[in-house]
Order: structure tokens, then C-alpha cells, then sequence
């Protein structure tokens, strides 16, 4: 690091200050008012009325009944939707980790000059626009689609296999959506692995699969760990795999917080606190995995 | 024996990854060119639905977004390319000071927190201060989600330069400035690019903050998309799909490229130095 030269620290704050503006004023200033807005009540016309209340998230948990006077029960619609939406978001995370691995370990295991190459050809789906991506995926799978016409033509099958419109097309969309956020920690991670460890514990007759598992998986879990984290936070918060690959069934939580604000029959303050629990449930996995962390360092 | 670096099944693994990456862009590819006016029954090749993407009734909807998206992509990822050049020039050689580690997670919070969860709240805000949401409402949001893209290739560079150029530059009596527009900012410039164009792209993509901070009435190319996706997947869809599609893959091979002959150099210099 070059030696400091006086009067450079007075750049910091003007240097600074443009990206403190921009996120600051346009990101962490309306997740604060959003925040506040969850806590308003609604108005009929879709707007909101300055008076305090946790009705979005009484309206959330619990049903009433019709006219308020009983007991509040826990209610289950909206509790449901986030909890498929997190077995979706689980189910996206290990196949992705089940491809992830080996593809990460293969290009890590290329020849030097070869490995960008293969990284490069990773990373590239992930640049092009999800949106194509998820509606071509919806073409590939449809009923008279390239792949069900493949394999009927093929005689595999007789009826076309209908994938669109259910849980599996979701569990595929987000898998396809989000699969190089998997591939690249765990890449980072073998690559620093030392394959003299190996070799070490292939000479004490250790299998391939017992090596696997007891040295190599140990030392590259930070990679897996934040491969993980990358596919799940952004699978829970989707919106266009189950909107364009689902139906009604496939219900997420992106769709719940789209339906309440873009909606015509939208209500604000609810569609804030939809995603402020979102947010909540993001900011616990994000605290588990920087725990995990310093768990591992101070180890 | 094929050496400890090798598993069975893995390299079937990775090409079948590649294969599922890649299947459904080429496929939509290969059908954007069918002659037919049916989505899958194959009519021989034609470039009839690229005629109609700029001729047929929905051009002037697309063209209209397409001019609203290329010109919301280019201000956004200038504005945020010089932003996040500030930034990382006082990240990188600003030495400790103190709020470093809050500016950092302050750069990274758009990659952490949920796209529909940013998309939200920057709605309501705008709708709190009174903001009518249209162009201005998407470029401010698209120039704040890009800063991180565009930082993430430019701080990476900066980090690969040593400090010495510029204390040399210094020593012979450069001023600061010059020190930087004539050191600092030619060996930061493939990293610049990179960003630049990585923040292009992302621009260019984004559908969910777009499609709520919008307004009705205007369009970017991939919520005119998504708009007419929902009335029906349509044969002019498949060309207009593939024709961004390879404009991102494009822009992405360029910066990959760039920033490798850019490192290449910065090794040669090092080589001689």
C-alpha cells in the first residue's frame, strides 16, 4: 500500500459521498419508509391513511372471522405461501447444488489456460436477460413443445409429460435461474483446495468417495456454504419462474407481494409487510451464514 | 489410474450443466427463424419474424421500448460507472478509515436484498415524496442497482495495480490530478469498461424493479416483452428474445475479453518493471 500523503484523506468524503446519495437516499431510505408503511392503514382507493396500525400484519397472521369478535386464530393461507415458497426455494438449492459441485470440481480440475474458458461459458447464461431465459424455458417444456415433441417422435413417450404449470416447472425455473451463483463460490473454493491432500489420503487407501467425503467436502464448505445462500435468497424472493412457469397452485411470495401492490385489488400496507417479512427471513439466513463464518475462522 | 482429481460421473455432470444452461436459448434461437406461424410445427427457415419485429403491428410498442431501454441503460450505466469509479479509487487507496466497512455492505446491499423487496420500496418511496413514476423514476433506481455491478470489475482492477505507479508520478512532481487522469485512470480503464459494460447489461435486463417503479403507460424492451408474453407466447417474441440475447452475450463476451488482454498488460508491465 503506497505511504499516505497528506491532505489525500480529505478526497475520501467527496469520492464517497455520490455513492452514500444514491444508496443511501434511493435504497436504504424506502426500505425504511417501506418499513414504515407496513404499520399504515389502508385506505379503500389503494392509498394509504397516516394513522398507525398492524392490521397488514394482523391481516397476515391471523383470521378473525367475519366480524372481528372472536378469538384470533392463526390463519394459514398466507403462512402457506411463504412456506411453499421456502420449499421451492430448498428444493432449487440442492438440485443446484447436486449439478453444482460436480461442474465446479470438473472446471477446477481443467488445465490452467482452459479454466476461464469454462468459467466464462458458466457465467454467460446468468448475463443474459432471466426473463428470456424463463420464457424460453417455458417454450422448451410445453405440452407441444421441442422436448415433449422430441420424445414422443422417440417414442418414450405417449402423451406429452406435463411439466409447465407445476411445482416441478418452478423447482426447474429457479434451478436454471440461479444455477452459476452456485458454481462459482464452490469453483473459488476447490481451486484453493490442495489435491496433495488427496493423493496423501488416496496412499492410506482412502477411496475416491471416502476422500470425498471426509477431506475434500470439510475443506470446501465455506464455497458451498455461500453457493447455497446465492441460489436460496434470490429462489425465495422470485417472481418470474413460478408467474411464467407456474399456475395458480405455484403460488410464491413474489407473486403475493405483486398481487397486493401492482394489483387492482392491492393493498399497499399488506404488500409492505409481505416483504418486509421477506426481507426479515432473507437477513436471518444472511446472519446465519456471516456467523457460520467467524465460527469457521476463529476454528 | 486417472489420478485423485478424477470422479466418475462429474464430467458427465458438467457438460449435462452446460447442456441445461444453454438448451432453451438455443432452442428459442433456432425457432425464432421458423417460417411457420405456428409456435412449434417446423416451416422451414425464414427471417419473416424479424421482419415482423419491426414491421408488424407491435414494432412501434417495441420500438418505443427499445429506445426507452437503450437510452435508460446508457445514462445509467455512465452515471454509475463514474460513481463507482469514485468509489473504488477511495476504497482501494484510501488506506482504513473509519465507515470503510459500512460503505462496503452500503455498495453490496442491492446484490443482498431481493429484487422485489427493492422494487417495493422504491414505489412506495417514490409515491411518498410525490415522484409521478415514468423514465426519470427508472433511471434514478437503474443507476442505483448498477453502481455494485459497475464497482465489482473496477475495484477488482484497482486492487491488481500497485500503488508505486502513481507515488512515482508523484515524486516527479505530478499534482494529484495528474497523478490520476494520466496513471491511475489508463491502467484502471479495461476495469472501467468492464463495468461499464456489466452495468449496460444489467440495466438492459431488469424487469421487476422496472416493471413497478414504471408507471403505466411506459416500457422498457423486457416489460413490453412480459406484456405480451401474458397475452400469449407469439413467434415475433422468439426474434425479439434472440435479438437481445445476443446483445447481451455480446456486451459480456467484450468486457470478458477486455478484461483479459487487460490483465495481460498489467502482467507484461509488471514483467518489465
Amino acid at each position: 500500500m503506497a505511504a499516505r500523503r497528506p491532505g489525500e484523506r480529505s478526497l475520501l468524503v467527496p469520492l464517497l459521498l455520490p455513492t452514500w446519495a444514491m444508496i443511501g437516499v434511493f435504497m436504504v431510505l424506502p426500505v425504511g419508509v417501506m418499513a414504515l408503511y407496513s404499520f399504515l392503514t389502508r385506505e379503500f382507493r389503494g392509498g394509504v391513511d397516516w394513522t398507525f396500525s398492524l392490521s397488514a400484519y394482523d391481516q397476515f397472521f391471523f383470521d378473525r372471522g367475519l366480524f372481528g369478535d372472536e378469538a384470533p386464530r392463526l390463519q394459514w393461507a398466507y403462512i402457506s405461501i411463504f412456506w411453499r415458497s421456502i420449499w421451492q426455494a430448498v428444493i432449487a438449492t440442492v438440485l443446484c447444488l447436486l449439478v453444482g459441485f460436480p461442474t465446479a470440481w470438473f472446471i477446477a480440475t481443467r488445465p490452467a489456460r482452459s479454466r476461464g474458458v469454462w468459467l466464462f461459458l458458466i457465467t454467460v447464461p446468468y448475463w443474459v436477460n432471466l426473463l428470456i431465459r424463463t420464457v424460453s424455458l417455458r417454450f422448451l417444456l410445453r405440452d407441444t413443445g421441442p422436448l415433449n415433441q422430441g420424445l414422443m417422435s422417440l417414442g418414450l413417450v405417449d402423451a406429452p409429460l406435463p411439466v409447465v404449470n407445476t411445482n416441478l416447472a418452478v423447482q426447474l425455473g429457479l434451478f436454471y435461474s440461479y444455477l452459476p451463483f452456485m458454481v462459482l463460490p464452490i469453483y473459488a473454493a476447490v481451486e484453493r483446495y490442495n489435491f496433495a491432500l488427496s493423493e496423501a489420503a488416496a496412499d492410506l487407501y482412502a477411496s475416491r468417495w471416502t476422500t470425498l467425503r471426509e477431506i475434500v467436502l470439510p475443506l470446501v464448505k465455506p464455497g458451498i456454504v455461500a453457493g447455497c445462500l446465492l441460489v436460496f435468497v434470490p429462489s425465495l424472493g422470485a417472481f418470474l419462474a413460478p408467474d411464467l412457469l407456474g399456475g395458480a397452485k405455484t403460488f410464491m411470495i413474489g407473486s403475493l407481494i405483486d398481487e397486493q401492490i401492482k394489483g387492482s385489488q392491492g393493498n399497499w400496507p399488506f404488500g409492505a409487510a409481505v416483504a418486509v417479512i421477506l426481507m426479515t427471513l432473507v437477513l436471518i439466513a444472511l446472519v446465519a451464514y456471516a456467523r457460520s463464518v467467524t465460527r469457521e475462522r476463529s476454528a | 489410474m486417472k489420478g485423485v482429481r478424477h470422479y466418475p460421473g462429474f464430467t458427465a455432470i458438467a457438460l449435462g450443466c452446460l447442456l441445461v444452461l444453454y438448451a432453451p436459448m438455443i432452442v428459442v434461437g433456432i425457432y425464432s427463424f421458423n417460417g411457420s406461424t405456428s409456435l412449434t410445427t417446423w416451416g422451414g427457415f425464414s427471417l419473416r419474424w424479424y421482419a415482423d419485429v419491426f414491421t408488424g403491428e407491435e414494432a412501434e410498442r417495441f420500438g418505443m421500448a427499445t429506445w426507452n431501454s437503450l437510452t435508460i441503460a446508457f445514462m445509467a450505466a455512465t452515471v454509475s460507472t463514474v460513481i463507482a469509479t469514485a468509489a473504488a479509487v477511495a476504497m482501494v487507496r484510501g488506506g482504513r478509515f473509519r465507515g470503510k466497512a459500512g460503505t462496503f455492505a452500503l455498495i453490496n446491499l442491492p446484490l443482498m436484498v431481493p429484487e422485489i423487496v427493492i422494487a417495493v420500496a422504491t414505489l412506495i418511496f417514490f409515491s411518498t415524496i410525490g415522484l409521478e413514476t415514468g423514465y426519470l423514476t427508472v433511471l434514478i433506481a437503474h443507476v442505483t442497482f448498477c453502481i455494485p455491478f459497475a464497482y465489482l470489475p473496477i475495484s477488482a482492477r484497482l486492487q491488481g495495480i500497485e500503488g508505486t505507479y502513481e507515488q512515482a508520478a508523484r515524486d516527479l512532481y505530478a499534482s494529484r490530478w495528474q497523478a490520476f487522469s494520466l496513471i491511475l485512470l489508463p491502467l484502471m480503464a479495461p476495469g472501467i469498461v468492464s463495468g461499464y459494460l456489466l452495468a449496460f447489461i444489467i440495466s438492459l435486463d431488469d424487469f421487476i424493479i422496472t416493471n413497478f417503479v414504471k408507471g403505466a403507460g411506459m416500457e422498457t424492451l423486457p416489460t413490453a416483452i412480459f406484456g405480451s408474453v401474458k397475452q400469449g407466447l407469439k413467434p415475433n417474441i422468439m426474434a425479439i428474445s434472440t435479438m437481445l440475447l445476443v446483445v447481451s452475450i455480446l456486451f459480456v463476451t467484450l468486457s470478458y475479453l477486455i478484461n483479459r488482454r487487460g490483465q495481460k498488460t498489467l502482467v507484461q508491465q509488471g514483467d518489465r518493471a
